[in-house]
């Protein structure tokens, strides 16, 4: 065995964060220290759908003893949000939904503060609530934002004032009415996804310090530290560089961590108690309820191809139910209407999508960013379209779907990727066309398959940077924004600097916690964007420390220092076969001949990466040059039993296959191949209920069940597809959120095949599919 | 409210603390030790993330209360290491990357601990069953139960 790890990129190198998670040293926000001066927020939140507030008093909960002050819309009369500033901070005309927060207590302890938030006496007149998309889109339904035409929006966001829509996406390719009469075969249905959660094992925490001199520090659980940054300097009027937001270890994001939701508040309570921090801590419930869902999907979907089994058409109404504020929704809709089709190549396409305003929780980013919506409904069609011709589903596929340099529907060309190849491996990782005996009669058995794209969702133009300083004994701290949420971020960028680079692996430490007053800028870590844009930034970083070592070790040895390496932290000439090492000269430079003066110095290199070439799209037609920077594409099959008597689903096999570009570390690879099959299949029987008046049913994780250690299958088949991106670190393209897109639709294909009943509804309960079999 | 005395070994030392009554053993653990690395998923038993071991059992320490912890022998995450030497479990657990976010990571490992302290040679079953009440979002829960049934095979916890 070698004493170190060379050339990292492509090997499954052991993570950096492993020993202190297994350890428990491992700092998350709750674990930091903050002393006896801390103090404790509560929220207090509306009962009401939808209400008007009447008067707010404070002065019972005041009395109380502990309690140092209570915060409402009066002292913070600000909006936050990310696309569409639409959320105020603190709820003060009205409230929007179950759980909008009216008021924060800050007391000496939880327990104080969460009794004198019941002494906070609200009066409220109680309006019309509106709960589903497609009613609430309607130009009769109550209105939830009268203010909607004044909320300041980013330039490629379209809300209709006057009407509950937050984003109306338009996709206009091709001519579908002239396409229907020439397809052999046309499916048309509609389909429902509900509520869901995140359900990170960490719920949301947050403290905040303000310092008498106006300077702020949040130490928070988040995906996004300087998207929070930007966004609540913003709304709460101050200079970006008087907040500081650190950010340690995150115990499960899944999009519930990015952009803004809880933290704010934290911060709103603390400017009140200057110089003592206030810790807000979300309960289960509220987690729940209280801080971001993954906003419900009502489609209606028709899709038709000729009798070739070659797609013609399609026409699809997306209604996403973005709950009260829809500040980061707006996008999910925007993604779900430039990418309509799922990965499919079809000539003619009419699309639209909307956010719609919904009395219920705020809907927001989750792992996959509206992609397993849209793909639920799109994947079962494309089962029947197949069936209907008579063609095998996964035949189907490989004919139809998205290949590299086709023009897409939005008029770009489809960078380098290979979905063939990645259905070629789940079937033949699952023995596609074998039909397999159930374990017991009354069980039947079935298989499905099903395919997926997403591109990364953001601003056209979010960046990344990274620093890389030496130690003396040259020894590397690789400084990054990004942030490290279980996905591995802060392993891979350490495999990306040691290679890029020419040292051991083992010489790299990430600076951590992430922390906007030395961290370098990075926008989000989310839409599976961190592999590639800080990789490059990593990348570009240690090659711009390389350059000046060379440089100087060039100028040194008076050679070119085009023959000059870096080999396992040793400079090298391949001309003159000297060596150097980088200890010690990395800092203290290089003595001239006889100690005549030195040259060098510490060598500190820096990277930046920022995607230049996306543009804005037609708001009429969806058309542009590039909508996004890339996708990724994958698919998955099933293997399952359905239990006859029960309705309950056993999933004996996974088997998925995506095309990363390039897998910087494989084995990280597999374990997001792995886990995200998990969450995909969980997703499947998840759904967050509400009473008649949007309160909601079961906010537990006894009463919303995600899949335990016994649910997971028997088995799960990753396999890797490496198409080089053209711009990613040797090729890489993320695929963190990918993995569990389309694990819904196969599930229901699979299901299809063993009971031959479908299902355009999710949750898949067994008592839906219990019943469905008795009819 | 009322303070007890109470005296309860926790990873080994002898600990002689006054805590009020409505104290969790988990808010002890975390408030009172600092022993951080216990966490808190739910306050409500539903999410394991909390659990250690107590006279050798597993128990969610959101839901016992210190002063029932008197007299008693407890065991968190920060115990299962001797030494700087990693334990066989926690071993296994690198080397089959059944780390992500880390949040699930010491209750699973408690848990995990337990059942090979019962049982040194348990099915794949058992295994799964020993962790029912251990969620974890990020991995899928195979690579932990492969980890878990890896230490076993190189004899125990």
């Amino acid at each position: 065995m070698a004493e170190f790890i060379s050339d990292p990129v492509g090997q499954s190198v052991p993570r950096v964060d492993a020993y202190d998670k297994i350890t428990g040293a491992a700092l998350f926000t709750d674990d930091l220290q903050f002393g006896p001066g801390l103090y404790y927020g509560r929220l207090v939140r509306s009962p009401y759908a939808h209400a008007l507030i009447r008067s707010i008093d404070v002065s019972k909960a005041l009395e109380m003893p502990g309690v140092k002050a209570v915060v409402t819309g009066e002292d913070v009369p600000a909006r936050i949000g990310l696309y569409l500033v639409d959320r105020p901070i603190f709820a003060r005309d009205r409230v929007r939904y179950v759980g909008d927060p009216v008021a924060g207590v800050i007391a000496i302890s939880e327990d104080i503060a969460e009794e004198a938030a019941q002494l906070v006496v609200v009066e409220y007149e109680e309006l019309p609530a509106v709960f589903d998309p497609v009613k609430a889109a309607q130009p009769d339904a109550p209105l939830l934002h009268p203010d909607l035409g004044e909320y300041k929006v980013a330039n490629f966001i379209f809300p209709e004032p006057g009407t509950n829509i937050s984003e109306h996406f338009k996709l206009r390719k091709g001519d579908v009415e002239s396409a229907w009469p020439r397809c052999a075969a046309i499916v048309e249905d509609a389909f429902r996804l509900p509520h869901i959660q995140h359900v990170p094992l960490e719920p949301h925490v947050a403290v905040a310090l303000w310092e008498p001199s106006g300077q702020a520090t949040l130490w928070t659980s988040s995906q996004s530290p300087f998207a929070q940054r930007d966004l609540i300097a913003q709304s709460l009027g101050i200079p970006h560089g008087n907040l500081r937001v650190v950010s340690p270890y995150v115990g499960g994001g899944f999009g519930g961590k990015a952009g803004v939701s809880m933290e704010v508040y934290a911060v709103a309570m603390a400017r009140v108690v200057k110089g003592h921090p206030v810790k807000l801590r979300m309960t289960r419930e509220e987690e729940f309820i209280g801080t971001t869902v993954r906003q419900v999907l009502v489609a209606h979907t028709k899709i038709g191809c000729d009798a070739e089994g070659n797609l013609l058409a399609m026409e699809t109404e997306y209604y996403f139910g973005g709950g009260a504020y829809n500040d980061y929704g707006v996008n999910i809709a925007r993604a779900a209407g430039y990418s309509c089709t799922g990965p499919y190549n079809i000539p003619n396409v009419k699309g639209d999508s909307y956010c719609v305003y919904t009395n219920m929780p705020i809907g927001s980013a989750m792992r996959g960013f509206g992609m397993p919506e849209i793909h639920w409904g799109i994947e079962q069609i494309m089962d029947q379209l197949a069936e209907k011709i008579g063609m095998d589903p996964a035949e189907f596929r490989r004919r139809n779907c998205v290949k590299t340099g086709d023009t897409i529907l939005t008029g770009m060309k489809m960078p380098a990727i290979d979905l063939v190849a990645c259905i070629d491996k789940v079937t033949e990782a699952i023995n596609w066309g074998k039909k397999e005996q159930p374990s017991a009669p009354h069980k039947k058995r079935g298989k499905g398959i099903a395919i997926m794209w997403k591109a990364p969702a953001m601003p056209p133009n979010p960046g990344s940077s990274a620093i890389v300083r030496f130690n003396e004994d040259a020894t590397i701290n690789v400084e990054i924004g990004a942030q490290e949420l279980g996905q591995g971020a802060f392993t891979v960028a350490a495999q990306i600097a040691a290679q890029a680079l020419g040292v051991p692996y083992e010489w790299v430490r990430v600076s951590a916690p992430v922390d906007t007053r030395y961290s370098p800028y990075e926008w989000q870590t989310v839409a599976s964007r961190i592999t590639w844009s800080m990789g490059n930034a990593v990348k570009a970083a240690a090659d711009d420390a390389r350059q000046q070592i060379l440089a100087l070790v060039a100028e040194h040895w008076d050679e070119d220092p085009d023959n000059l390496d870096i080999k396992d932290g040793v400079v090298i000439s391949y001309k003159s076969e000297r060596e150097q090492p980088l200890k010690g000269m990395v800092i203290y430079g290089l003595p001239n001949e006889n100690f005549e003066g030195w040259k060098g110095g510490p060598i500190v290199g820096h990277g930046k990466f920022m995607p230049t070439y996306v543009t804005n799209l037609d708001p009429e037609t969806g058309q542009g040059t590039r909508a996004v920077v890339h996708y990724t594409v994958g698919a998955q099959a099933v293997d399952l039993e359905v239990d006859t008597e029960t309705g309950q689903v056993e999933i004996l096999k996974i088997a998925s296959a995506y095309d990363v570009g390039k897998a910087i570390n494989p084995d990280l690879v597999l374990a997001q191949i792995e886990g995200g099959a998990v969450h995909g299949m969980s997703s499947a029987f998840e759904a967050l209920k509400f009473d008649e008046r949007g309160r909601p049913l079961n906010p537990s994780l006894v009463d919303y069940r995600i899949m335990s250690a016994v649910d997971a299958p028997q088995e799960i088949h990753g396999d890797i597809v490496e198409t080089p991106l053209e711009d990613g670190p040797w090729g890489a393209r993320g695929v963190g959120e990918h993995v569990m897109v389309q694990t819904a639709p196969a599930i229901a294909n699979a299901i299809n095949d063993a009971i031959g009943i479908r299902f355009s509804d999710l949750p898949l309960s067994a008592e839906k599919i219990f019943l469905a079999l008795q009819e | 409210m009322a303070i007890h005395s109470i005296i309860v070994t926790v990873n080994g030392a002898q600990e002689r603390l006054d805590v009020p009554s409505s104290m969790t053993l988990l808010q002890m653990l975390r408030d009172k030790l600092g022993l951080t690395g216990t966490k808190n998923g739910c306050s409500a038993g539903e999410c394991g993330a909390c659990t250690v071991l107590v006279d050798g059992e597993p128990v969610n320490s959101c839901l016992m209360l210190a002063v029932e912890a008197d007299g008693r022998q407890v065991t968190t995450v920060e115990g299962l290491a001797h030494d700087g030497r990693l334990s066989t479990l926690q071993e296994a657990f690198v080397e089959h990357n059944a780390v992500q976010c880390g949040f699930c990571t010491p209750g699973m490992l408690i848990s995990a601990h337990a059942l090979l302290e019962r049982d040194p040679h348990p099915t794949e079953q058992e295994v799964r069953e020993a962790l029912i009440g251990n969620l974890c979002r990020c991995t899928g829960y195979l690579r932990i139960i492969k980890a878990i049934q890896e230490a076993a095979e190189r004899g125990g916890a």
